[in-house]
């Protein structure tokens, strides 16, 4: 399912090309290599398949979190992580 | 206080009482409408919101949707999954993929049953845990099955590039990348040989798909609205993007235009991401021909490695036991005609019957996105529209 929650920068290692991102709770390494030049700690990042797409205003990111955190908090913490995991990843369009 | 606002925000996408307005809006507008308009949505992805939400439902007669092909596990052709299974039956072979790929059948079965037969194939969520695979089995060859459309082909770009630098030799690709623009275009009917079969194309405008354009930028889709006189809405994912999407295409045709717009401004601009298409550039190139599912050969509509990446290619390495006989679907399925808008899912005779997501015969009820699988999913809904209206 191509949900692509925002995911909040909370560390960036320019070195790797990678970011250890936090969405809603859960927090995992993603590449920046789009958007290496541009990013800065605190940002709000699409993440899609593993990868930071874009940066997105924090206005728009709050307003969708706050919708996926409705449909999340019916789950159990094992669902939860995988439903994260799983909202980015979207091949097709 | 805080928590309210937020709802509120939200609740622009969602809000009941938003797609109500929008739809009293389109409903109003659309009644200046010479002839009724054909939209396809290019994008598995608007068909789950447009039948998720019934945003059909919320629409006037003179607007139907025909659903596009843009669900890259939907358009894989069965021999490209046995060239997958065939990689992963051997010995040495370690095969790696995204998403619902492992459940879909090739001629010899899917991925999942090479696994039961004793293949090592894994399910991946980002191609970078390929680099770890990589490196805890520096004796197996690990194959990374790559598919999707613009919006995945960077990542398997940014793999390639970082597994490069850090002298991972062990770690082959097999590339099934394909693009948009290239169906969009021989689902008009433009190319000769839809013309030949004197096949006559039914869109008169595009929804485009908005993380394609994230990645691709807009302008891919330009020579639709100038060349084609098809106007495109670049839109956003949320059922009210897909309703304002809807109503900017109706406004184009009162008021006789045929522009390229971007609904999804949030995330979408005209250039796209120009890291990310220079990555593509270093490592890819268009293959002269792709055979798709249900559609056949497209030109220039994949990508595969570039020659000088040939000691990586698995599709170069393994070419011996890489079959390329073309393997049609079953007789019965129509996928092809849904995907070219000449057909519903619901008219096929095996929909919903022999067909069922957990035993697709065709492409359209392969995947969850494909439209043949939304049908199924959100049949209810459809069941009671179609009850409502008779
Ligand atoms: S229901 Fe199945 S067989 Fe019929 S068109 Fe859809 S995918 Fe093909």
């Amino acid at each position: 399912m191509c949900l692509s929650i925002p995911s909040k920068v909370v560390s960036i290692d320019k070195e790797k090309a990678t970011a250890v991102v936090d969405t809603m709770g859960v927090q995992r390494e993603v590449g920046i290599d789009f958007i290496e030049d541009e990013v800065k700690l605190g940002d709000y990042v699409l993440i899609h398949i593993g990868f930071a797409m874009n940066i997105i205003s924090e206005e728009e990111a709050l307003a969708s979190i706050e919708t996926y955190r409705e449909i999340l908090e019916l789950m159990d913490a094992e669902e939860r992580e995988r439903a994260i995991r799983d909202a980015d990843r979207c091949e097709g369009g | 206080m805080r928590e309210l606002q937020l709802r509120d925000l939200y609740e622009r996408f969602r809000d009941p009482a938003t797609l109500q307005a929008l739809s009293e809006l389109i409903h109003r507008e659309a009644a200046g409408l010479k002839r009724p308009i054909n939209i396809m949505e290019v994008c598995g992805g608007h068909t789950h919101t447009i039948m998720k939400y019934g945003l059909k439902q919320l629409l006037p007669e003179s607007i139907r949707f025909i659903h596009g092909p843009g669900c890259p596990v939907c358009i894989m052709p069965k021999e490209r999954i046995d060239h997958a299974y065939a990689l992963a039956m051997q010995p040495e072979v370690i095969l790696a993929t995204l998403g619902d790929m492992i459940k879909v059948p090739g001629s010899k079965g899917s991925l999942q049953d090479a696994r039961s037969r004793g293949a090592d194939v894994r399910f991946v969520y980002s191609p970078l845990d390929l680099l770890k695979i990589a490196r805890e089995n520096p004796d197996k060859k690990v194959v990374y099955f790559a598919i999707g459309f613009e919006t995945t082909t960077p990542m398997t770009a940014a793999l390639i590039e970082q597994a490069r630098k850090a002298g991972i030799d062990n770690l082959l690709y097999h590339i099934n990348h394909v693009t948009v623009p290239e169906p969009m275009e021989m689902l008009l009917g433009d190319r000769r040989e839809a013309q030949e079969s004197g096949e006559k194309s039914r869109i008169d405008a595009f929804i485009g798909p908005s993380h394609v354009s994230v990645i691709a930028g807009a302008k891919i889709y330009r020579p639709f609205p100038e060349r084609y006189g098809r106007p495109v809405v670049v839109s956003g994912f949320e059922p009210v993007d897909v309703m304002e999407g809807v109503l900017m295409l109706v406004r184009q045709f009162i008021q006789g235009r045929s522009e390229l717009e971007i609904q999804y401004k949030r995330s979408v601009t005209m250039e796209g991401n120009l890291s990310a298409q220079r990555l593509i550039e270093k490592y890819f190139e268009r293959r002269e021909n792709f055979r798709w599912r249900g559609l056949g050969e497209i030109p220039r509509s994949a990508l595969r490695l570039k020659e000088e990446y040939a000691q990586i290619d698995a599709e170069k390495i393994y070419a011996e036991i890489l079959p390329d006989e073309p393997i049609d679907d079953h007789k019965l399925c129509i996928c092809g005609e849904i995907l070219r808008g000449m057909a519903q899912p619901y008219e096929c005779k095996v929909f919903g019957k022999a067909c069922k997501p957990s035993s697709p015969l065709g492409s359209c009820m392969v995947s969850s996105e494909g439209a043949c699988a939304a049908y199924y999913k959100y049949g209810e809904l459809l069941h009671e529209a179609r009850r409502s209206e008779a």
